[in-house]
C-alpha cells in the first residue's frame, strides 16, 4: 500500500475508460452506449434506480458480463475484461457484498482464498493469516482475529472484512457495490472512512449506494444512470441535490414534497389515542431489557436506534416471532398470549422481517401466492382460497405493484427489490391487520419505491391502523412517526412526540447522551 | 433491430411444439415411451393385454401392479422432499410392515380369517405411522437434520423388523392378505388400486386445497413461511408421518406378493428407487416445488426398466449398469445446463443456412 506515496492530481490520466458500453440480455438493451472514466485518487459514484444499468455497467468492467458493444481501456490499453481473472490482473477488485464471504471459514481464509501465501509444502497459513492482518490494519479494524470465524463478526466487520478481501491484491481500482446498504450510520462511516483513505493512497474508487447522503459524503464525481444510459454527469462539489435526484428519477421531486406536506397533515389530523396494542416490561434475557410501549390506533410509531439496539428485537417480541420471558402484552385491554407469528396474524398483529430474502420474499413461489400466503396460512390449508378469491385479494394491489396480471404467474425472485418489498407489504396487508410491524421496509429499494411505501404506511395509518416503523435511516423515520421511541444498547432510553422542534439531530443527541432516561421527550405518552 | 425481431418471430410457428419440449416432464415421457417402444420391438405383443378368467393380464398391467409400492414411497418421498427433507428410513418401515402384519398374522388362531388380516394391516399401519411421527418429531421439534434423522430409523429399523420376526423368514398362508398384492379387484390388480387409489387422493389435496402451496413455501424459504404465519413445523410434521404411512402400505402390499416376512431383504434399496423417481419427475432435491405427476412418470420409468431388463434378456449381472444408463441419459436431458448447450447448437446449426440466404 505504502507504494504510492503522493497523491495524484484529480485531472490525473484515466486508469478505466469504458466506451460506448452496450449489453443485452436475452434481446432486451440494459446498457445502452454507456460511458465511464475512472482516474486515480478519486471516488466515483454511480448512481441510479433499480433497473437503470448499474450492476451491468459494473459487470462490464469486471469481466462478468458479454458486452454486445463498446471498448474498456485500462491505462490507455484496449483490454476488454472477459473474465473476473483478466479484469483482475489489470488491477481490478470487486467487493463483494457481505452475504458473499462464507460464515463458517475463518477471517483470514475468507481475505486470502484464492491466493494464499504458498511454500514447497502448500499454503503457509501463518505468512497468509499475517497478510490478511495486515489488509485488516490498513482498514484500521486490527482489533479483529483472523483465526475467529466470520461468522462471530458484526455486519459491518463483515463488510471491512470484504474490502479486506479486495484490497489484499493491492488493486488499482476498488469496485464497491452497495458496501453500506446492510450497515447502520455508525458503521457506514467507518466504511466511508476506509473509503477515502484508499483514495488517498492513489485508489480508482467506484462507489455504488443508494444512499444518498453517503454518495455525496464521499465521491468526488457521480455518474447518473437511467434506462441503461448516462444521463449525467457531475463533480460532486458541484452538483445540486434537486437536479441530481430528478436525474435519476426522470421526473421532477414534487414527490417528495408531497410526500412532506402529507406527513405533516397526517400528524395534525391524528386523532383517536385508543391504545390497541400494548407492551409491559416485555423482553427476554440476553435480547432486550423489560420494555413498555403503546401503540394506539391510527398513530405511526418509530422506533430509532443503531443496530443492535434492540429495535428489531423489540418489534419481533410485539409481534410474536419471538417469544418474550417476561413482561405482558395486552391487545385492546384483553392479555394476549403469541406463541408465534401464526398466532399474532390471528390477532391481526402482521410483522415483517428485516430481511427480505432470507425472511421476506419466497423466491420460487409467484407473485400471487407470496400475496396470498399469509392470508392463506391464516384460514388453514382445507380452505383453500379460489381464484376469484386470489384475484379480489391481489387486484388491490396491482397497481401499486406496477404489476401487469401476467406478472403475477411469475416467481417473485425475478423482481426487482423494491417490488419484492411492496410484495410484501402486500402479504401483510391482506391479512387486514390492526397492528402493522415493519422492520426495514425500505432498505436497499430506490427513491421512487422508497416513496411509495413511505406514502403507503402514512395512508394506513390514516385508516386506523397502528403502524410500528423502523428505519436506519433516520430522516425517513423522522418523516413518518407520530411518536418515536428511542432504543440504546438493548433498552429503550425515551420516547418523543414528534413535532416541528425533532429532527434527526433531537434523536441523533439521545444517543449519543451518556445518562440514559434522562433525555425523555417533550411529551411522554401517559396512559389515558 | 430487425436482426433480433427476425430471430424472434422466426420460432413463431412451431411454439407449441418448443413449450412441450421445454415442459419439465417432456423428456422423462420421451424415456418411457422410449422403453415402451424398444419393449415392443424385443417382443411385439408387450403392450397387448388379455382377459383371463375375468382378470386383465398382460406386461402393461404388470407394470401398474409392480410400480405399486415404489409409487406409495415415492409420493411420500415427494411430499418430505418438497420441504427441503429426506426420508432414508423408508425401506425399514417397509420391512417393519411386512414383518408385523405376517407375523401376527401368523401367531392368530386363524390366520385365513378377514378380521385377522384386518388387524395386522391396521397394526402394521399404525405402528408404521408412529414411525412417521418419529421421524417427524426428530426433523420438526429437535431440529436434527432430516439425512441423520432418518438415517437413525433406517439402521435401527431393520433390526426392529429382525426382531419381530425373530431372525426367521416367517412363511404365512392367508388367501385374504395374499389379495393385497396379488389379488384382483374388478379385473385389475388390488394392489395397483390400492396405490393408485392413495395417489389419486392426495395430489387431489394437495392441489385443491392449499397444502401444495404451503408445503412449497416451506421448503423453499422456512423462515420467511414461519413469518408469514405458515405453521412449518405442523406441515414438516405432517408430511414425514405421511411418509411412514405410505412406506407402510408399500411394504404390506410386498409382503403380500411374496407371503414372507424378510427383515433383511424386504424393501432394500427402495428409499433409493425412491428418490430417483422424484428427482427423474422434476422435484428438485432442494425442495420446494414439487410434481406428483412426474414422481409418476419417474415411477412408471423404473417399473419398466425392471420389467425391460427381463424381456430384452439382459444379464442381470448387467442389470445396474443398465438401469444407471437409462437414469443419467433421463437426468442429463433435463438438466438446464445441458439443455442450454444443445439448444445453443442447434441454434447455431440454425443460424448458418440463414446467413446465407440473407
Amino acid at each position: 500500500m505504502a507504494a504510492r506515496e503522493t497523491r495524484p492530481e484529480a485531472t490525473a490520466r484515466p486508469v478505466v475508460e469504458m466506451r460506448g458500453i452496450t449489453v443485452e440480455y436475452s434481446g432486451v438493451r440494459v446498457l445502452d452506449g454507456a460511458d465511464l472514466t475512472l482516474r486515480p485518487g478519486e471516488v466515483h459514484a454511480l448512481m441510479g434506480e433499480n433497473g437503470a444499468g448499474k450492476s451491468t455497467l459494473i459487470g462490464a468492467l469486471t469481466g462478468t458480463v458479454p458486452l454486445l458493444a463498446g471498448t474498456v481501456r485500462v491505462d490507455g490499453e484496449a483490454s476488454t475484461p472477459t473474465s473476473v481473472a483478466r479484469s483482475r490482473a489489470d488491477g481490478i477488485a470487486t467487493v463483494f457484498q457481505e452475504s458473499h464471504l462464507s460464515p463458517q471459514l475463518s477471517v483470514a481464509e475468507n481475505i486470502m482464498i484464492g491466493h494464499e501465501v504458498r511454500g514447497p509444502f502448500g499454503i503457509r497459513w501463518a505468512r497468509s493469516r499475517e497478510r490478511a492482518s495486515a489488509a485488516l490494519a490498513a482498514l484500521g479494524i486490527d482489533d479483529v482475529d483472523p483465526r475467529a470465524p466470520l461468522d462471530s463478526l458484526s455486519p459491518a466487520t463483515k463488510q471491512l472484512v470484504a474490502v479486506a478481501r479486495a484490497i489484499v491484491l493491492e488493486p488499482r481500482v476498488l469496485v464497491l457495490d452497495e458496501p453500506t446498504s446492510s450497515l447502520d450510520e455508525a458503521e457506514a462511516s467507518q466504511l466511508l472512512g476506509v473509503v477515502r483513505r484508499l483514495r488517498d493512497q492513489g485508489v480508482a474508487v467506484l462507489f455504488v449506494s443508494h444512499f444518498l447522503e453517503q454518495v455525496l459524503e464521499v465521491s468526488d464525481r457521480l455518474t447518473v444512470l437511467r434506462g441503461g444510459r448516462v444521463v449525467a454527469e457531475y463533480v460532486t462539489a458541484e452538483v445540486d441535490r434537486a437536479e441530481l435526484i430528478s436525474k435519476m428519477l426522470g421526473e421532477d421531486i414534487d414527490a417528495l414534497q408531497a410526500l412532506h406536506s402529507q406527513r405533516l397533515e397526517h400528524h395534525y389530523a391524528r386523532s383517536s389515542n385508543q391504545v390497541t396494542l400494548r407492551a409491559a416490561s416485555i423482553g427476554r434475557r440476553g435480547t432486550l431489557e423489560p420494555t413498555d410501549v403503546d401503540l394506539a390506533r391510527g398513530e405511526v410509531v418509530g422506533f430509532a436506534g443503531l443496530r443492535g439496539s434492540g429495535r428489531t428485537e423489540l418489534a419481533r417480541l410485539m409481534g410474536g416471532v419471538e417469544r418474550p420471558d417476561r413482561g405482558e402484552l395486552w391487545l385492546d385491554g384483553d392479555r394476549v398470549h403469541l406463541r408465534g407469528p401464526a398466532s399474532a396474524l390471528r390477532h391481526r398483529i402482521a410483522v415483517s422481517s428485516e430481511n427480505l430474502r432470507h425472511d421476506g420474499i419466497i423466491a420460487g413461489l409467484t407473485v400471487r401466492e407470496n400475496i396470498v400466503l399469509a392470508l392463506q396460512a391464516l384460514r388453514g390449508w382445507t380452505r383453500p382460497l379460489s381464484r376469484p378469491e386470489q384475484d379480489a385479494v391481489v387486484d388491490v394491489y396491482l397497481d401499486a405493484l406496477n404489476l401487469s396480471h401476467e406478472d403475477l404467474d411469475r416467481p417473485a425472485g425475478e423482481l426487482s427489490g423494491g417490488t419484492q418489498q411492496k410484495v410484501m407489504l402486500a402479504r401483510l396487508l391482506a391479512t387486514r391487520p390492526h397492528v402493522l410491524i415493519l422492520d426495514e421496509p425500505t432498505r436497499g429499494i430506490d427513491i421512487a419505491a422508497k416513496l411509495d411505501i413511505q406514502r403507503r404506511v402514512a395512508r394506513l395509518a390514516g385508516e386506523g391502523v397502528a403502524v410500528v416503523f423502523i428505519s436506519s435511516q433516520l430522516e425517513e423515520v423522522v418523516r413518518l412517526s407520530d411518536r418515536i421511541v428511542v432504543l440504546k444498547d438493548r433498552e429503550k432510553i425515551g420516547e418523543l412526540s414528534n413535532g416541528p422542534g425533532v429532527t434527526v439531530d433531537t434523536i441523533v443527541e439521545m444517543i449519543a447522551a451518556e445518562l440514559d432516561g434522562q433525555l425523555d421527550g417533550p411529551e411522554l405518552d401517559d396512559e389515558d | 433491430m430487425p436482426a433480433t425481431t427476425g430471430s424472434r418471430t422466426r420460432p413463431a410457428g412451431p411454439t407449441g411444439l418448443r413449450n412441450l419440449t421445454h415442459h419439465t416432464l417432456f423428456w422423462p415421457v420421451v424415456a418411457l415411451v422410449a422403453l415402451l417402444v424398444a419393449n415392443t420391438i424385443f417382443s411385439p405383443d408387450f403392450l397387448s393385454v388379455s382377459i383371463l378368467d375375468g382378470h386383465l393380464f398382460g406386461a402393461p398391467i404388470d407394470i401398474l401392479r409392480n410400480s405399486a409400492p415404489l409409487l406409495l414411497v415415492s409420493l411420500g418421498m415427494t411430499l418430505v422432499i418438497a420441504t427441503r427433507g429426506i426420508d432414508l428410513s423408508v425401506g425399514a418401515v417397509v420391512a417393519i410392515a411386512g414383518a408385523l402384519s405376517l407375523s401376527f398374522i401368523a401367531t392368530a388362531p386363524d390366520p385365513g380369517a378377514v378380521s385377522t388380516v384386518i388387524i395386522a394391516i391396521a397394526i402394521a399401519l399404525g405402528l408404521c405411522l408412529v414411525l412417521g411421527i418419529w421421524n417427524g418429531f426428530l426433523v420438526s421439534v429437535v431440529g436434527i437434520q432430516p439425512i441423520i434423522a432418518t438415517l437413525i430409523l433406517m439402521t435401527a429399523g431393520r433390526g426392529v423388523a429382525m426382531l419381530i420376526t425373530e431372525g426367521q423368514i416367517t412363511t404365512v398362508t392367508s388367501a385374504p392378505f395374499k389379495t393385497l398384492g396379488a389379488g384382483f379387484w374388478l379385473g385389475l390388480p388390488a394392489a395397483a388400486l390400492i396405490a393408485y387409489g392413495v395417489y389419486l387422493i392426495v395430489a387431489l389435496i394437495t392441489r385443491r386445497s392449499a397444502l401444495g402451496m404451503l408445503v412449497e413455501a416451506v421448503g423453499i424459504n422456512p423462515s420467511a413461511s414461519r413469518l408469514a404465519g405458515v405453521r412449518a413445523r405442523t406441515i414438516v410434521w405432517t408430511v414425514f408421518a405421511l411418509s411412514g404411512l405410505f412406506s407402510g402400505l408399500a411394504g404390506l402390499i410386498l409382503a403380500s406378493n411374496v407371503m414372507a416376512a424378510d427383515a433383511n431383504n424386504a424393501g432394500l434399496f427402495i428409499e433409493l428407487d425412491a428418490i430417483l423417481a422424484v428427482v427423474i419427475g422434476g422435484t428438485s432435491l432442494q425442495g420446494g416445488k414439487f410434481s406428483l405427476s412426474g414422481t409418476l412418470v419417474g415411477v412408471l420409468i423404473i417399473t419398466t426398466l425392471t420389467l425391460t431388463v427381463t424381456i430384452v434378456g439382459i444379464s442381470p449381472l448387467v442389470t445396474p449398469l443398465f438401469k444407471a444408463l437409462v437414469v443419467i441419459a433421463v437426468t442429463l436431458l433435463q438438466s438446464p445446463r445441458v439443455r442450454d448447450k444443445l439448444a445453443a447448437r442447434a441454434r447455431q446449426r440454425a443460424a448458418r443456412p440463414e446467413e446465407v440466404a440473407a
